[in-house]
């Protein structure tokens, strides 16, 4: 039923074919986290690759450097409700990071972990043929704390959730387990264009 | 992860009726719904979503100003902004009898309740302070849980639920207050003028008798950052700090 005397503001129809329902458009960069920035060392800084307890494979943070580079050019969108239109990335493929590191996927999902103690699960299928990387920079810029640098995960076809902030694994797992909000009752998977915010949409 | 469970399972869009509509800043509305939910955690909010004629919708979320002890309604506060689609909707449009869709309660671990203890540590700027009036008017059912609230508004005009601010700090034992009036110089006693800085912030965690077990934040994006940066310098363990940041 409409709301007596809403009229709303619409976007144009090119802006409003790229918004998912129930979503806005910003200029801004809005932050979503849910403690301080932690103070990540890139001295100590590592990037891991585990199956289950097991790791598989340790970066530092110049090894890293020297890992091939991906771009990516698109929309974002948050579940908070914000989107935002043509965010430029730069880092490395998930495809790359296997690649460096002489594997294949081990199972089909994963978890992200991050430095604050933050997870997510996602499926190994959303990350493969460049669907996703761990970016490090944001537009021309090394990626600031508060937006989740030095490195974070880039997921942009799920709610921005998934793309976790200072991420500093990756976990294989055999079985599709939630990860910090998805414990919470947000959605095991989050795709923005089926509104999947929380459990049951 | 029962405990983690503060939302239900599946949440369902509900058209409620608004209540009663109050004005409480020259920016600030406040409304109450009703709600077919009995139970929240203080520091919650609910998703609203407005629907046009043609079937366009918007969606926005808001915390919970009212304490879990009021059942059956929330209330909750909408700050005006300059090209706010949603907000002047609520400003301009919203009445008392309107029917508005609403879901909730949403939200974890950025919630308190009795008896997860203290001391407790707030820091709100501007209308940030909406889930942090939640909390505190929870904690008057546990009065004996310490809390201090800092409050950096710009002015004393802007000071959401000002009068039951002061009147809590006056009358509540063990609860204190600190405004800090970015705009204006201070003129009634606990209010400071300037931003919030190390030295306040000392000041705050000086007025409770042990360190603060849990602490909670919530405004724009920059003050939740320069905010959690003076406790951490203030040596205030980063998984006791809770963020909530709006913007955009």
């Amino acid at each position: 039923m409409a709301t007596r005397g809403f009229t709303g503001r619409r976007q144009g129809e090119d802006k409003a074919d790229r918004l998912p329902p129930g979503q806005y458009l910003t200029d801004d960069f809005p932050v979503l986290s849910l403690g301080p920035t932690p103070r990540i060392d890139l001295a100590h800084w590592r990037f891991d690759l585990w199956h289950g307890p097991r790791p598989l494979k340790s970066w530092t943070w110049d090894e890293f450097q020297t890992l091939p580079r991906s771009k990516w050019q698109g929309d974002i969108h948050c579940v908070t409700k914000w989107s935002k239109f043509d965010t430029r990335w730069e880092g490395v493929s998930f495809d790359d990071l296997l690649a460096a590191a002489g594997l294949e996927a081990p199972t089909g999902f994963l978890l992200a972990l991050s430095y604050d103690g933050y997870d997510t699960n996602v499926p190994v299928a959303d990350l493969t043929g460049g669907k996703a990387m761990v970016a490090t920079a944001y537009d021309g810029q090394p990626i600031t704390p508060d937006h989740g640098g030095p490195a974070r995960l880039l997921v942009p076809h799920l709610y921005f959730w998934k793309s976790a902030k200072w991420v500093k694994g990756l976990r294989f797992i055999e079985k599709d387990t939630g990860g910090f909000w998805e414990l919470r009752g947000y959605h095991m998977y989050g795709d923005p264009w089926r509104e999947q915010r929380f459990e049951g949409d | 992860m029962l405990a983690a469970r503060a939302q239900p399972v599946k949440l369902i869009w509900r058209e409620v009726p608004i209540l009663a509509v109050e004005t409480v800043t020259p920016r600030v509305k406040s409304f109450r719904l009703q709600v077919g939910w009995e139970r929240f955690r203080a520091g919650q909010y609910v998703d609203v979503r407005l629907t046009a004629e043609d079937g366009y919708q918007a969606q926005r979320s808001y915390s919970i100003a009212s304490s879990p002890e009021t059942p059956g309604a929330v209330e909750i506060m909408v700050e005006r902004l300059d090209d706010g689609e949603v907000s002047s909707f609520f400003h301009e449009v919203a009445q008392a009898g309107d029917l508005i869709e609403m879901r909730g309660p949403i939200g974890h671990p950025f919630t308190w309740g009795a008896e997860d203890g203290g001391p407790l540590l707030l820091v709100g700027g501007g209308s940030g302070v909406v889930p942090l009036l939640s909390m505190l008017r929870h904690r008057a059912t546990a009065p004996e849980v310490p809390a201090h609230l800092v409050y950096s508004a710009r002015s004393l005009d802007e000071v959401i639920a000002r009068d039951e601010l002061l009147d809590r700090a006056a009358r509540e034992p063990g609860f204190g207050l600190t405004l800090a009036l970015t705009r204006e110089a201070a003129s009634v006693p606990g209010t400071r003028s300037g931003r919030i800085d190390r030295a306040l912030i000392e000041e705050a965690l000086a007025q409770l008798p042990a360190p603060p077990a849990h602490v909670f934040v919530c405004g724009s994006n920059r003050f939740v950052g320069a905010a959690s940066d003076l406790l951490l310098d203030a040596d205030v363990p980063a998984d006791r700090i809770r963020t909530e940041r709006f913007g955009g």
